[in-house]
């Protein structure tokens, strides 16, 4: 950790204006890349400082924000050639509480202010626990819901200010793979239909070669071809989620998103899904962005490793360093929970008191102040803000912005 | 009408389809072998029903001997069937295991395996008509005298659930009753196994129970309705009511699997540092290996109804025998541990209906031998507790130790 | 059904071939060969990367032969012994409306001209006064006048075989009209029965449109249909009817078009409790995870609503509208009952024990009302017990 410290004593003063680039949306170049660009760059704080001017403190700033897609944008920091998707400042909230004329009191936070970039072929893994707004996230990233605020750039196109129709033209080439493979397929359809109506839809090949690409993309998915035309309840759930997998890359996608792929499956199941995403990968090129609540899983499958608690990432680095030295103390408590296979391994379990606080009214300051163990007077006063701590490490945590 | 798109796709699927409909069409069963299924399922099911449902029933019927006076519970040759509309699925067939007396027993499988049937058999609360034990024993020991489980009517078996045996369920949203109070569940438990107990007594036993499991302001839980609690509070206050009868057996019903890490650590240990203030056994079920290090002394690995492997945490962990043990935990990522690509075991884990007389296990095993086309292997034994069931351990006849 | 006893054929003809038969296929070393040889090669190139490497082998796990989905829901549906019994009834009823009048000598409007000598016997009382010898009246003791009656009897052969007890050639009689009943019954039957089918059929189309909409596009348009169908679910549907029928008589509508009408109206007030179903279905299949994902997929609307949503709302529109045709037959028979329904000479089975109005076809002609009433009786309770079984057959959490 001393390390850790001097690098960014170095970092901060020289690196401004780059700096609000990876706050924005951290960066995936190698560290010392980073180092190097960041000579040329502006003040980050007041950069983080008005994105959280930007958080509404009431529902009229919500709609404000809601028809915010509409006014000119300020000029926006150029995108990362090389990152197929990136995230600046998402946001997304859902209505809690009404009152008396349908129109919302209260706000679920579900995805509070949340930016991140990927490059292509690769896969970002993204953790937390049930109600932290994993699953919304990657659900506002391909637009299944409407985002209440901020960008999502694929492919340089930000996707919320396309129209419908090109939305539908892009669609194939953003797919989603779903926790629960019972209801992630449509009951009354035979496998193979499912599997290619979409391909039809798009047109993505000739209809009289239709059946024979659907039965190559089950052979490649691992699926016997007298699947054809079975009926999902007919299968376990190990062989749904290669239907389901099938399905998406029927579509031959660029990105995809995995909610939870594995959760629901067998270990050996499990293992053989994962192999699966991983040859696909391999071999289609796809980027992942892979969210799990299982640590183990995560690390196996992942380049990168964002942390969510409460709708907001509290950590995000390379998938070794972030495992090797986690420096958020939900992080650390979060890696030592895990139970090891191993009777020996009594490993120093860091418990955390009490529930995850409820997203409609999030704690003050840091949200995760309430179950920490190494909590200061500050944080339940000032929100800390998301920073590089090195080597692309970001962090959100008094503990080292304080030193 | 409802399913005409299954004739349309192969039509539109032009020439292939045609050539392997037939095979498809195989898959299904035919109306005379689905009726000839059913005609023997409503005959068995008959017979068994008649004989569950008796009352009168002498309990010399149902008394029997434990083979070691130190287990709470030996499971002995236990068949557990459900005769369903597309076969008898054998989903405990000929399970052996006890659990000793303190001990802390994970039953370890995935899912489909039987882990789950075997303790519903222990509570005789398979799923009838179509689930019935049909064979084999589960010996209880009720300390001075050790019952039948297999064998008991319903009535009689009423008064050893709650009581001797307490169940920990999965899902803790849903093994509350969302009408009554916790209070009123608790107190429930503790008047219903207690004779002669007034409501004090039990409101005092009850708030006692949830200070047992850790839960800070038990007057106030005790006044809750279940959706007030998180769901970490909710599977505390089920262990509450699963201790509040001072059980010789709790059976954990993958206790953790609905929880956060987080407070799946919370109530791990909360499970263990129950278990040295309570004088009972504990029966965990679980998929999750790293759970089964963490907590069992025991550990029984089960693979489509069958016990394959049993043997002591150490054993099983550090030894493991079977394919199937050693596959199931090389599968598993461990955090901090990189490996390039992931151990996987092919295949699917069978249904288990009309199986064949070889190793369950053979099509998905990759040490698989020439003997392994013979008759299913007998467990052999490796160590005083540690036995398995591999063509892999026998000696040369073909054949290891009797059952044991 | 046709489809289904094809599969069997198929499945039949398909096991010899692979010689295994059918329940033994699986035990014995004899199934793995067999599921080896079912793939075919072609199919079969090596596979990348381990994804597949499983399906060479015949693996255990796909050993287990199921049922087909539809297999299953008949499985369900003739378990229930009321469900046959209603299924028995309504064929019985259908093959007793439209097969029974070709073995009728009578036709719905032929009147029987043949009393076979049958007597129209009338008697008339007529009370004569008593005079004693002096001519004067004679009074009792209460002071009342004394009459002798006399009774006239009126003997003549009748034109109009009328209300003629059941016999051979009558099996139930004839009504006041002279029309045989039993005929009379199986043309009333298909009256009912077509215009409940048709009434339910068209309250279907409508429901599933409004409420597909509702359901599928909520909102404000959820909103607009959701009140629509509260207004008319407000409004008293039988007294309307009745007005109605008062004013096309007064607008001097043909009879004859009148069950035309009929229909209509019983659509309009019929079709808002499909609509909610459907809607309510709709609502919660939107939220599924197949449908997020066929939007992920970049389906059309028209796809999602009709390939993906529809489908999957069927068994609870069958079971609605089987139990629908029920309701449907009692409306006709009130209707019919209160001289709303067919026009006279036509038959229905509402107008057939609109008879009863008249007292002694009430106590003594019971062969006049009986009969259309157990039918009735039974169309209902038929199809009720068809729409039960079909529900438990479709519920797929039902576990018998």
């Amino acid at each position: 950790m001393p390390k850790r410290k001097v690098q960014r004593q170095d970092a901060v003063p020289k690196s401004e204006p780059q700096r609000e680039a990876e706050q924005a949306a951290p960066a995936e170049v190698p560290a010392n890349e980073a180092v190097q660009a960041a000579q040329a760059e502006v003040p980050a704080n007041e950069a983080v400082q008005a994105a959280q001017a930007e958080v509404p403190a009431s529902k009229e700033a919500v709609q404000a924000e809601e028809g915010a897609a509409k006014q000119p944008e300020a000029p926006a920091e150029p995108l990362d050639p090389e990152a197929l998707l990136e995230v600046r400042h998402l946001k997304k909230y859902f209505p809690a509480q009404k009152n008396f004329f349908g129109k919302p009191k209260t706000w679920l936070r579900a995805v509070d202010d949340v930016s991140f970039k990927i490059k292509t072929g690769t896969t970002l893994g993204i953790v937390g626990e049930s109600g932290c707004g994993k699953t919304t996230l990657g659900r506002t990233i391909l637009r299944l819901q409407p985002a209440t605020g901020g960008e999502v750039y694929f492919d340089g196109k930000d996707i919320n200010k396309l129209k419908n129709a090109e939305m539908n033209a892009l669609r194939p080439q953003m797919q989603i793979i779903f926790q629960d493979p019972y209801s992630s397929l449509s009951p009354r359809m035979p496998v193979g239909e499912i599997i290619g109506e979409a391909v039809a839809q798009h047109k993505l090949v000739p209809r009289s070669d239709l059946k024979n690409y659907v039965l190559d993309i089950m052979r490649r998915c691992g699926l016997p071809y007298h699947y054809y035309e079975r009926y999902p309840h007919e299968f376990s759930g190990g062989q749904r989620q290669r239907i389901c997998i099938a399905t998406a890359l029927a579509l031959q996608p660029r990105f995809v998103v995995c909610d939870e792929p594995v959760s629901a499956l067998d270990v050996s199941i499990q293992a053989q899904i994962i192999n699966l995403l991983k040859d696909m990968q391999d071999s289609m090129h796809l980027t992942y962005i892979f969210i799990s609540h299982d640590l183990s899983v995560v690390e196996h499958i992942s380049d990168r490793v964002g942390v969510m608690y409460l709708g907001s990432l509290v950590e995000y680095a390379d998938t070794d360093e972030i495992f090797r030295n986690p420096m958020h103390p939900y992080t650390e408590a979060l890696f030592s929970a895990v139970p090891v296979p191993d009777p020996d391994a009594h490993s120093h379990r860091i418990i955390l008191s009490g529930d995850i606080p409820s997203p409609v009214n999030a704690p003050s300051g840091c949200k995760f102040h309430t179950r920490c163990n190494r909590c200061m007077e500050i944080c339940s006063q000032v929100a800390p803000k998301f920073k590089d701590y090195g080597n692309g490490h970001m962090v959100a945590c008094h503990l080292y912005s304080q030193e | 009408m409802l399913f005409k798109n299954k004739k349309t796709t192969s039509s539109d699927g032009a020439q292939p389809a045609k050539t392997k409909a037939p095979i498809a069409d195989a898959h299904y069963l035919s109306v005379r072998e689905s009726r000839a299924i059913a005609k023997s399922n409503a005959r068995v099911i008959r017979a068994l029903e008649k004989r569950k449902k008796r009352t009168h029933v002498s309990e010399s019927e149902y008394l029997c001997e434990m083979q070691d006076p130190n287990n709470i519970v030996e499971f002995d040759d236990l068949r557990t069937y459900f005769f369903t509309d597309a076969g008898v699925s054998k989903a405990v067939d000929g399970v052996t295991f006890s659990i000793p007396r303190g001990a802390t027993v994970g039953v370890v499988g995935e899912s489909g395996c039987g882990k789950s049937v075997t303790s519903l058999s222990l509570m005789q609360l398979v799923q009838a008509p179509q689930g019935q034990i049909v064979g084999g024993s589960i010996r209880f020991n009720m300390g001075n005298k050790a019952y039948d489980i297999a064998k008991m009517p319903i009535s009689e078996m009423r008064k050893i659930r709650g009581k001797q045996i307490a169940m920990i369920f999965q899902e803790p949203m849903t093994s509350l009753n969302p009408v009554f109070r916790i209070g009123y569940q608790l107190d429930e438990m503790v008047l219903l196994h207690t004779p002669g107990c007034t409501k004090e007594q039990a409101k005092a036993r009850s708030l006692q129970m949830l200070e047992l499991v850790g839960i800070a302001a038990p007057e106030r839980v005790y006044r809750c309705y279940p959706h007030e609690l998180s769901g970490g509070m909710r599977q505390r206050v089920m262990i509450a009511i699963a201790l509040s009868c001072d059980p010789r057996l709790i059976i954990a019903d993958e206790p953790t699997t609905a929880l956060d890490v987080t407070i799946q650590a919370q109530v791990l240990d909360l499970l263990r540092e129950i278990k040295g203030k309570i004088d009972g056994s504990i029966m965990l079920i679980t998929h999750d290996l790293g759970v089964i290090a963490e907590m069992a002394d025991y550990v029984v690995v089960m693979y489509a109804g069958r016990v394959i492997e049993s043997g002591t945490t150490a054993e099983i962990f550090h030894n493991p025998l079977h394919p199937y043990t050693v596959g199931l935990q090389k599968s598993k990522p461990v955090v901090n541990r990189k490996v390039e690509r992931l151990y996987n075991i092919p295949g699917q884990v069978p249904n288990p209906i009309d199986m064949p007389d070889y190793c369950y296990f053979k099509d998905r095993c990759t040490r698989c031998t020439a003997r392994c086309e013979g008759e299913y292997p007998h467990f052999i034994q490796v160590s005083p507790t540690h036995r398995v069931a591999c063509y892999l351990y026998a000696g040369e006849d073909g054949k290891g130790g009797p059952d044991a | 059904m046709k489809e289904e006893n094809k599969k069997d054929a198929v499945a039949e003809t398909s096991v010899p071939a692979q010689e295994a038969p059918p329940v033994e296929a699986a035990e014995g070393p004899a199934a793995p060969a067999e599921e080896g040889a079912a793939i075919d090669p072609a199919a079969q190139e090596p596979a990348e990367g381990h994804a597949a490497q499983g399906e060479e082998k015949g693996f255990l796990a796909d050993n287990v032969r199921s049922l087909s989905p539809m297999q299953l829901v008949l499985k369900r549906f003739f378990r229930s012994k009321l469900s046959l019994i209603g299924l028995a009834t309504i064929v019985a009823l259908f093959l007793f409306c439209w097969l029974g009048p070709l073995f009728s000598p009578y036709g719905e409007e032929t009147i029987d001209y043949d009393a076979n000598g049958r007597l129209n016997v009338t008697v008339t009382e007529i009370k004569i006064p008593l005079t004693d010898e002096n001519g004067d009246y004679v009074y009792d003791e209460d002071g009342n006048q004394v009459t002798v009656s006399v009774w006239r009897v009126q003997k003549s052969e009748m034109l109009v075989d009328t209300l003629a007890n059941p016999s051979a050639e009558h099996w139930f009689g004839t009504d006041k009209n002279g029309y045989d009943v039993l005929t009379r019954i199986m043309y009333g039957g298909r009256v009912s029965l077509t215009l409940s089918l048709i009434v339910v059929l068209l309250e279907t189309v409508f429901g599933v449109i409004l409420g597909g909409l509702a359901g599928y596009f909520g909102k404000w348009v959820d909103s607009l249909i959701m009140r629509i169908v509260d207004i008319f679910n407000c409004i008293p549907t039988l007294p309307l009817l009745l007005i109605i029928g008062s004013v096309l008589e007064g607008a001097g509508v043909d009879p004859n078009d009148r069950i035309y009408f009929m229909m209509v109206f019983l659509t309009l007030f019929g079709w808002t409790g499909i609509a909610r179903i459907v809607r309510g279905q709709i609502l919660s299949l939107r939220e599924q995870e197949f449908m997020v994902s066929a939007t992920a997929r970049g389906l059309s609307t028209a796809r999602k609503i009709f390939r993906h949503l529809v489908p999957n709302v069927m068994p609870q529109l069958i079971v609605s509208m089987t139990l629908g045709l029920g309701s449907v037959i009692l409306m006709e028979a009130s209707l019919s009952y209160l001289g709303m329904g067919v026009p006279l000479t036509k038959a229905s089975w509402g107008g057939m024990i609109n008879d009863v109005k008249d007292p002694t076809v009430l106590q003594n002609y019971l062969n006049l009302w009986v009969p259309p009433g157990i039918c009735i009786v039974l169309a209902v309770l038929g199809f009720n017990f068809i729409g039960d079984g079909l529900r438990d057959a479709f519920d797929p959490k039902a576990k018998r």
